[in-house]
């Protein structure tokens, strides 16, 4: 879009294998301020591994990762979590016996490190009234009380997202978030994932298999095939790029 | 939660008017009873890590045995050097004023409890990396293996033991104050968990056990949760031991200060018969534990480890999620798991049919 913006996710040349096997060779990817990027490549081209990479969950092998200018890749993921950026999981993860309400309301920021903090009641009426706003924005308020493993798989994957709004994340990751989702639902997430990003200024970095969904909700798109960048643009310019159309979207 | 809130006080009154009533019209049961609020006071505490943080301790017995002799250390220094007393075995007998032994009870509680916790905030660090069956086995082995270190202990009198000072007063009445001290301390712990559970800490635990790793991607400081939740349950296991060592008014490693076979199991056994990860399910799983247990001693001696055994193996093979939690399935309604139609919870018409 502008190009101007500050980025608040840099990643320079990182790589990092497993065992004998190069998952991410050499990749280097911003992540703009306040918009929303997508990142897109075959299965197996390494977009997981990117993420774990950027929230802690490894160690890299090479390269450096910058979170608002500050070097991250030596921290682990709780303390990342602390700074701002959280990630959702392709295989949904929530506390599945506790109730909904319980999920959103552990899930408040924990950036407030005083000793006392811990020892607050749950049930203060501001985190009630965000919890329930969020359930609400994500359209499970009625099913508040149930135990969130006895929701459907879509039902959880909307709830891990209104989890994530709770922290009130700078930057959030979001890994497939459209999989196993009911196609019927899917404008309706796409539309929130959009307001998210506009209304409560979260940047958003994005996994899609849906082209769909991806080329209506990404301002700017990295592709990935074998571990490896193979390309950056909008939309339209990925859509028209040779090497994108043969490696992942195939000749129409 | 209102309806909870009165029905926990409803619980509270029935289990105070059995701490009255005991001694009045049962005082022979006293001692067994007595021995019903530790019951109860080890089931609820192992829940915190247990039931609430996923953390299955086979361990937790080594609290109750350094509350113990951290106890019997401090009372007996009261008077007399330790190494001294213990080399001597028994020959040092002192006789207490009241005030004397009351000073030195409340110092021994005391430091009972909090070496206790001490002991759990520097251990757990290490422990509580551990996951599932490797905390469970770790945590066994850590209760053997300091039962045996102080068996080896000659300033605590190794592997015979100690006698701790004599009660001040009538016979009958150092078994009341043990009775009553004990009551005190599983209702006085029941309550500081009832409100742990209301606060963010509860939650916070609760997450641990669901998915420790989504905790962690959440930014939940789940090192300290751990560790703390832990250091509560050792600190109460601590006052326990300590009230336990001076009723039995014997204490040694391996019977009385760590019973890893006994206690240490009959803890999680409880724990899991009344419904692990509940307020009240491991105080019902205790006090049916400890009926069956009395019963089967009195009436079928010689059978009551079988029936011990067989409560167990029908528990984990049958209902798993204990008494309470087969109720919570059965009932999800009474429990508050509806689904919110309007604003009033009313019972939704489609419920019953499931």
């Amino acid at each position: 879009m502008t190009g101007e913006t500050a980025n608040v996710i840099e990643v320079r040349g990182v790589s990092k294998s497993y065992g004998g096997v190069q998952a991410n060779t050499d990749i280097s990817i911003d992540v703009p301020d306040g918009m929303i990027t997508g990142l897109i490549g075959p299965n197996g081209s390494g977009k997981t591994t990117l993420f774990n990479s950027i929230v802690g969950y490894h160690p890299i092998d090479s390269g450096s990762i910058r979170f608002q200018g500050k070097e991250i890749s030596k921290l682990r993921v709780p303390d990342i979590a602390r700074l701002g950026m959280l990630r959702t999981f392709q295989q949904t993860r929530i506390y599945s016996k506790m109730n909904c309400m319980d999920n959103m309301q552990i899930s408040v920021s924990h950036r407030d490190t005083s000793p006392f903090a811990i020892f607050a009641l749950r049930d203060r009426g501001e985190i009630v009234e965000e919890a329930e706003r969020l359930l609400e924005f994500v359209g499970l308020y009625e099913k508040r009380f149930l135990i969130s493993g006895d929701l459907s798989f879509g039902q959880q994957k909307l709830l891990e997202f209104a989890m994530a709004l709770m922290n009130r994340p700078k930057v959030l990751l979001l890994d497939e978030p459209t999989a196993g989702i009911n196609p019927t639902l899917i404008n309706g997430l796409i539309d929130r994932l959009k307001r998210a990003n506009e209304e409560l200024g979260v940047t958003l970095f994005v996994i899609e298999h849906n082209m769909r969904v991806i080329m209506n909700l990404a301002g700017k798109i990295s592709c990935l095939a074998h571990g490896e960048l193979l390309a950056t643009g909008t939309p339209d310019e990925l859509q028209n790029d040779p090497r994108v159309v043969d490696a992942y979207l195939g000749a129409h | 939660m209102t309806s909870s809130a009165s029905l926990d006080l409803k619980l509270y009154g029935v289990l105070i008017a059995v701490a009255v009533l005991v001694p009045l019209f049962a005082p022979n049961y006293i001692q067994t009873v007595a021995v019903m609020w530790l019951m109860i006071l080890m089931a609820m505490t192992w829940d915190i890590t247990g039931g609430q943080m996923g953390y299955n301790s086979l361990g937790n017995v080594v609290f109750f045995g350094i509350g113990m002799y951290a106890s019997a250390i401090v009372q007996i220094s009261q008077f007399s050097d330790v190494a001294d007393y213990t080399a001597s075995f028994g020959a040092i007998v002192v006789d207490f004023t009241p005030g004397q032994y009351f000073t030195g009870l409340g110092l021994g509680l005391a430091a009972g409890g909090i070496a206790a916790a001490i002991f759990a905030l520097l251990i757990g660090p290490a422990m509580l990396g551990l996951r599932g069956p490797y905390f469970a086995i770790g945590t066994l082995g850590l209760a053997i293996a300091v039962a045996e270190l102080v068996s080896g202990w000659e300033y605590v009198g190794g592997g015979g033991g100690i006698s701790m000072p004599v009660y001040p007063g009538p016979p009958a009445a150092g078994p009341f104050t043990f009775y009553i001290l004990l009551g005190l301390l599983t209702l006085a712990a029941h309550l500081f968990v009832r409100w742990l559970y209301s606060t963010q800490f509860g939650l916070a635990i609760n997450a641990i056990r669901d998915d420790e790793d989504k905790a962690e991607a959440m930014g939940i400081h789940t090192n300290r949760y751990k560790t703390i939740a832990w250091a509560v349950a050792a600190f109460f296991m601590g006052v326990g031991g300590a009230i336990f060592g001076n009723m039995s008014g014997f204490i040694e490693p391996l019977e009385v200060a760590f019973p890893t076979t006994t206690f240490g199991i009959f803890m999680v056994a409880m724990a899991l018969l009344g419904g692990k990860g509940t307020l009240w399910g491991p105080v019902l799983g205790a006090v049916l534990f400890h009926i069956v247990k009395q019963v089967t001693w009195t009436y079928l001696l010689g059978w009551q480890w079988v029936a011990l055994g067989a409560i167990i193996i029908i528990n984990i093979v049958y209902f798993q999620q204990g008494i309470l939690g087969w109720a919570q399935d059965k009932w999800p309604e009474a429990f508050g798991l509806t689904v919110d139609r309007g604003g009033a919870a009313r019972p939704a018409a489609g419920e019953a049919a499931e």
